[in-house]
């Protein structure tokens, strides 16, 4: 294992897992993750839409969000293949026009479009929407892709994998808990949301960044992935039921996606799931320190935007003991 | 507020849903100093113990909790929603919600009588999320209902009130009965006029919820009550066809050369 700065056990093979790891691997730790599900990755991170969208989020999230996420754009970019920077596009239907001023209000960073410059930006949607708002600086990633990739990372820069919750913590300088949920014991005010999406498969349409999608009742988004993949995401709710996807949620997300082209009613649905975010009362992901243990937590929808802001945090606490 | 035998510390009812977190929900209610938080079960839950961590939480608020059987289209889904209501917040109050038209998510009115009745059958307390007819209104009390919850408009609208003249008409035909403006209300000024009619409190959600700043607005509509209650224990005048100057002018002509 490379470099000789101290040894460190990462708990949880998810974003916040990875991106600590990484994020420690590269500056100099030797870090050994250990993840207790069946492969890196199977907790909420693997259902996730996988946008980097500071500014979009600012409509539901405290500023310290778009603050904390605005280096997620070239992190992502630095350290996985296939980030794009397309910008995000936000529409609403002819009726709830309302919420687009709402959203509009709540954030910053968009340009408004009218329906001219939507069909240049999205073809597909020509003649679909009268008003957008377009967000040219926020991109996207696909997040299974970018988990592995940041696996082959870790395991380049020295890292070690194991698919093993039981490896002894006590030989490691220090531990970092990055298991969700499942650290509920310790951190206690920790919750579960529960998210529902869908993947399918549609050839017909093209678009070029994610597409959100508001409506009064339920919001959704449609994110453009490889191979004429869309993944069409995410219901919110208080709960932590990680049953499988409901009748309810699955006849919503649909009925969304096929508001935004009627081609998707001949799409073909290749996966349907649902995951719980672990999540803070705010729901803000924080870092909590006690002695030589870390706890990196509470991402609920943000692990791929603010995964890279809290590890640098961990690091910081880490390295910042070394010095 | 007088209900079921229990004093309300506030006329404001305030709803638990929507919040862009429970951090900000807390905050809420800690300044709109509600009487009641209304939640709602069935979608929270995904129909078992699953919601536990945020039922906890509102648990946390200590403020007196009115379950909800929003979402529930029938007699059967209202009654079940509000037993494991009981079970779970220990409480036999349910607001009764059973809507009838997914739109306007207007209440089944039919349903709505008919689960009353059996709920109060079972010793519930029942809030019922009614329209302002008149003839529904009576079936409710005779149903047992000792509240009445009619919409000022939509649920989530926040159109504000959207007949007054049927609002009225119905304060005056009961005016013993305690009575509550549940859904439409939008602003401050839609919870003024409440009161000014007469109404006994108001349940809002969407409006604090969905504000830009919702803790901004919880405190809004803290006021707003104060105001709306004031107003009306002073007796309003009454609009006139004509100016009357507050100023007698013709005493002043004399001594004002």
């Amino acid at each position: 294992m490379a470099g000789s700065g101290p040894t460190i056990l990462i708990q949880g093979g998810g974003v916040s897992g990875l991106v600590t790891a990484v994020t420690l691997a590269e500056g100099g730790a030797r870090v050994t993750l250990s993840e207790a599900g069946p492969r890196i990755g199977s907790g909420a991170s693997w259902y996730a839409g996988g946008m980097l969208a500071p500014w979009c989020e600012a409509e539901a999230a405290p500023a310290e969000v778009t603050r904390d996420s605005l280096q997620s754009l070239s992190w992502w970019a630095d350290h996985v293949p296939g980030v794009v920077r397309n910008g995000s596009l936000v529409v609403a239907p002819p009726r709830d026009q309302v919420e687009l001023s709402r959203f509009g209000r709540r954030t910053s960073h968009f340009e408004t479009l009218g329906s001219a410059r939507i069909a240049e930006l999205e073809p597909d949607l020509e003649g679909r929407f009268d008003h957008a708002l377009y967000f040219p600086e926020e991109g996207h990633v696909d997040p299974r892709c970018a988990l592995s990739g940041l696996r082959e990372r870790l395991l380049t820069l020295g890292g070690k994998i194991r698919l093993d919750s039981s490896v002894k913590d006590g030989s490691f300088d220090w531990v970092i808990d990055c298991t969700g949920l499942n650290a509920r014991e310790t951190e206690t005010n920790l919750r579960g949301v529960r998210g529902e999406m869908i993947l399918v498969r549609c050839p017909e349409v093209t678009l070029h960044r994610p597409v959100r999608m508001l409506h009064p009742r339920i919001p959704i988004y449609i994110v453009p992935r490889a191979q004429s993949v869309f993944m069409v995401g995410a219901t919110m709710v208080e709960s932590d039921d990680s049953r499988e996807i409901t009748v309810r949620a699955m006849s919503e997300l649909l009925n969304a996606l096929y508001t935004l082209h009627p081609a998707f009613a001949e799409a073909e649905i290749i996966e349907a799931n649902a995951g719980v975010r672990p999540s803070y009362p705010d729901n803000v992901p924080r870092v909590h320190r006690d002695g030589q243990r870390l706890s990196v937590n509470g991402m609920y929808r943000h692990g791929f935007l603010l995964s890279p802001a809290r590890a640098a945090e961990a690091a910081g606490i880490i390295f910042g003991d070394q010095a | 507020m007088r209900v079921y035998g229990t004093e309300l510390t506030s006329p404001l009812m305030l709803g638990t849903a929507l919040y862009d977190s429970p951090a900000i929900l807390a905050e809420s209610v800690r300044v709109a100093r509600p009487g009641v938080v209304t939640v709602s079960l069935r979608r929270e839950s995904a129909g078992s113990q699953a919601g536990q961590a945020f039922w906890e939480l509102i648990r946390g608020l200590q403020v007196p909790v009115l379950p909800n059987t929003a979402g529930c289209h029938t007699v059967r889904e209202a009654i079940t929603t509000a037993q494991m209501a009981r079970e779970v917040f220990g409480t036999d109050w349910v607001k009764l919600e059973v809507i009838g038209q997914g739109d306007l998510l207007q209440p089944d009115v039919f349903a709505l009588v008919e689960a009353a009745r059996l709920l109060t059958e079972e010793g519930f307390k029942v809030f019922p999320y009614t329209t302002e007819d008149l003839v529904v209104a009576e079936r409710l009390l005779r149903a047992g209902c000792e509240v009445l919850m009619p919409w000022g408009a939509p649920i989530g609208s926040g159109r504000g009130l959207n007949n007054l003249f049927g609002l009225r008409a119905l304060r005056a035909h009961f005016p013993e009965i305690p009575m509550v403006i549940d859904a439409g209300i939008g602003r401050p000024s839609h919870a003024v006029t409440a009161f000014e009619l007469g109404y006994d409190a108001i349940l809002i959600n969407t409006a604090v919820a969905k504000a830009g700043d919702p803790v901004g607005m919880a405190q809004a509509f803290h006021l707003a009550c104060e105001v709306g209650k004031l107003a009306r224990a002073a007796d309003p005048m009454e609009a006139r066809d004509m100016a009357v100057p507050s100023t007698p002018t013709l005493g002043k002509a004399v001594f004002a050369s």
